[in-house]
């Protein structure tokens, strides 16, 4: 168990910075997960923490102590990746044994820790096999087996899921959260899954390109974003999100059709006018009538819910999400459940809190 | 493959007819080597071998016309030059290779082009300065000056690199992480991994090692020094007087060890040739 810091962590390749400074702290025995779109810098954070990429500036701390400049080998760092990278040509024992060979532990050592983590991923029937006897869900297993043997201060898992098909990757997921609760080892888990990113999680760091956006509990990210960019990304469908301007005394946003929102929270600052974008989820959007008009595009039934895609009278898209019903009209009214309304500045994206 | 229940003649009337077209010529060798001299010199040769003389073979093999060697010291000659080739190519271009795939240096892309541009300039383009320096270092007449011209391979150094180059990254990464040296992942990882493509690496530089003539029969006067494919040319004197069924039966040994290692090697051969990605 240990501690990760990073401090003021930054990455250019050439004139391209990919990493523009993040700060992160992990208690030890903490899971964080980084999500985030292709190219906002997750990877790279996670190979620089790895030992696999040089920063351009700034500190990496395992347990108070900089590991900046060491070897991927020298850091107590174990890393799962996305495609296995199991060695073709060994054995599952020695792709996990491997490592500890290199580090000249004793043949008996070496059994032992493999056995037991073999153990521990049922893989004790398939040490004798080669990778490619093995079908990707045990291949995954064998790759975070490599990583538990070593024992290692803290684990990273480079999206380590995306290989596998659905179904597996559901039972992989509550595995690893599992293994990861009873180690209590530290750990950095990048995805672009947002599913994985709230459910593995105890922290989640959203990050938009190369910087940090918010870092706080699944839960709270969900509730209340921190800003457009996050509160589009997490959850799905998507949030909802509308040009509005602020009503007479901050008590409400008036959306471009004239709709007026009263806030339930209490009331936003600024003049009167304020540019905001107001969002809501697509299951916080009831059909009744009197509402927002909208005129319906696609409908997608997913079982319990269906989402009904529409478009307002400004062409915007509007998605909502209804219990299952019949038949599904060509327009249709819906209210915005005011409690559920996230209210953004409309210039800089960031959330406005009432006072 | 396409498979169907009827037998394809016509697909099979060109397989047997090109299997005629390689094995006919082996075969007449062979059928002479078994016959006198004088009937192969005047040209009424049959086709079939008479099995009474099978003794050529050993009487070729240990007893050696004057001032030349017996056939098996020869054959040992063209062994140890086609091993010793086939390996130091190997040894060579997998460093090279390994250098110009994983690592960062200055010059690295000027290093590349060198080695392709030495493609262009195979021994026979290079022979007199080569046998220059050969003589400079006086290494003319030694088994050193018969191997180490032939081992520089951009041929094999190119081969290796794509092979190279197709290993995934994260394979680096990980040995990287389990703590493996650039020396611990060449021996413990890259080479196994590329073990089929160094298999058909081998056969295909033996088979060249053991062909060598022009090189061989330049650098090496001590008849010594003679490899089988020398010693067969040797043995080719005055049209009257060439031993025709020796001469045949040694060119009969002189191709076996090459089928040999071919038909050793042939899964891990065709393997290695066809197998892109693992």
């Amino acid at each position: 168990m240990a501690t990760l810091q990073l401090e003021n962590l930054k990455k250019s390749f050439g004139t391209t910075h990919v990493l523009k400074g993040v700060d992160l702290s992990l208690a030890s025995g903490e899971m964080l997960v980084i999500v985030g779109a292709s190219g906002c810098g997750k990877s790279t954070l996670l190979r620089l923490v790895a030992g696999l990429e040089t920063p351009t500036s700034g500190q990496i701390m395992v347990d108070g102590r900089d590991v900046a400049q060491l070897d991927p080998a020298q850091r107590d760092i174990a890393m799962v990746f996305q495609n296995y990278a199991l060695y073709p040509h060994m054995t599952v024992f020695d792709n996990m044994a491997y490592g500890l060979r290199i580090r000249g532990l004793s043949r008996e050592d070496i059994g032992k820790r493999v056995q037991d983590a073999a153990n521990t991923l049922g893989l004790g029937a398939l040490l004798k096999r080669t990778p490619r006897q093995l079908s990707g869900g045990q291949r995954q297993r064998v790759a975070m087996g490599r990583a538990i043997v070593r024992e290692p201060k803290v684990f990273l898992f480079d999206e380590p899921l995306s290989n596998l098909d659905a179904a597996l990757r559901v039972q992989m997921r509550a595995e690893i959260r599992r293994l990861q609760r009873r180690m209590r080892v530290t750990s950095l888990y990048v995805t672009h899954d947002q599913v994985e990113a709230m459910t593995l999680g105890d922290r989640l760091l959203v990050m938009h390109l190369g910087k940090p956006v918010q870092l706080a509990t699944p839960m709270e990210v969900f509730e209340k974003p921190a800003n457009t960019y996050v509160a589009g990304f997490i959850g799905a469908p998507s949030m909802n999100l509308m040009p509005a301007k602020l009503g007479h005394g901050g008590a409400s946003a008036v959306l471009e059709d004239g709709h007026v929102i009263t806030f339930a929270d209490g009331r936003r600052p600024g003049q009167d006018g304020r540019k905001l974008t107001v969002g809501i989820r697509p299951e916080h959007l009831r059909p009744e009538p009197g509402g927002i008009e909208i005129f319906i595009d696609l409908v997608e039934p997913l079982g319990s819910e269906t989402v009904v895609i529409g478009r307002m009278k400004n062409g915007e898209l509007v998605s909502v999400k209804i219990p299952s019903a019949g038949s599904i009209p060509e327009t249709m009214s819906v209210v915005i459940a005011p409690e559920h309304l996230h209210v953004f500045d409309g210039e800089t994206g960031l959330r406005v809190e009432a006072v | 493959m396409i498979r169907t229940g009827k037998v394809d003649w016509v697909a099979h009337s060109i397989l047997l007819l090109g299997v005629a077209l390689f094995v006919l010529p082996v075969w007449l060798v062979f059928a002479g080597s078994t016959q006198d001299s004088a009937d192969i010199a005047r040209g009424d040769m049959s086709i079939v071998p008479n099995l009474s003389q099978l003794g050529i073979y050993s009487s070729v093999l240990t007893e050696a016309a004057p001032g030349a060697q017996p056939v098996w010291r020869m054959m040992m000659v063209s062994f140890g030059m086609a091993l010793v080739i086939a390996f130091g190519k190997i040894f060579i271009s997998i460093m090279s290779a390994y250098a110009v795939t994983f690592f960062r240096f200055p010059f690295k892309m000027l290093c590349f082009w060198t080695i392709f541009i030495t493609l262009m300039l195979p021994v026979e383009v290079r022979i007199v300065p080569t046998f220059k320096v050969m003589a400079g270092f006086n290494l003319i007449n030694t088994f050193t000056g018969l191997t180490v011209p032939l081992m520089a391979s951009a041929t094999a150094t190119l081969l290796f690199r794509q092979t190279f180059l197709a290993i995934p990254d994260e394979l680096v990464e990980a040995a990287r992480t389990d703590g493996a040296g650039p020396l611990r992942f060449l021996k413990d990882i890259l080479v196994p991994v590329s073990a089929a493509n160094l298999a058909a690496m081998f056969v295909i530089l033996f088979v060249y090692g053991w062909n060598q003539y022009m090189w061989p029969l330049l650098v090496a006067t001590d008849p010594r020094l003679d490899t089988i494919v020398i010693g067969i040319v040797k043995m080719i004197g005055h049209e009257a007087l060439t031993e025709w069924n020796r001469v045949m039966a040694t060119a009969v040994l002189a191709m076996l060890p090459p089928v040999v290692v071919v038909v050793l090697m042939q899964r891990w051969f065709v393997k290695g040739l066809t197998e892109g990605d693992k």
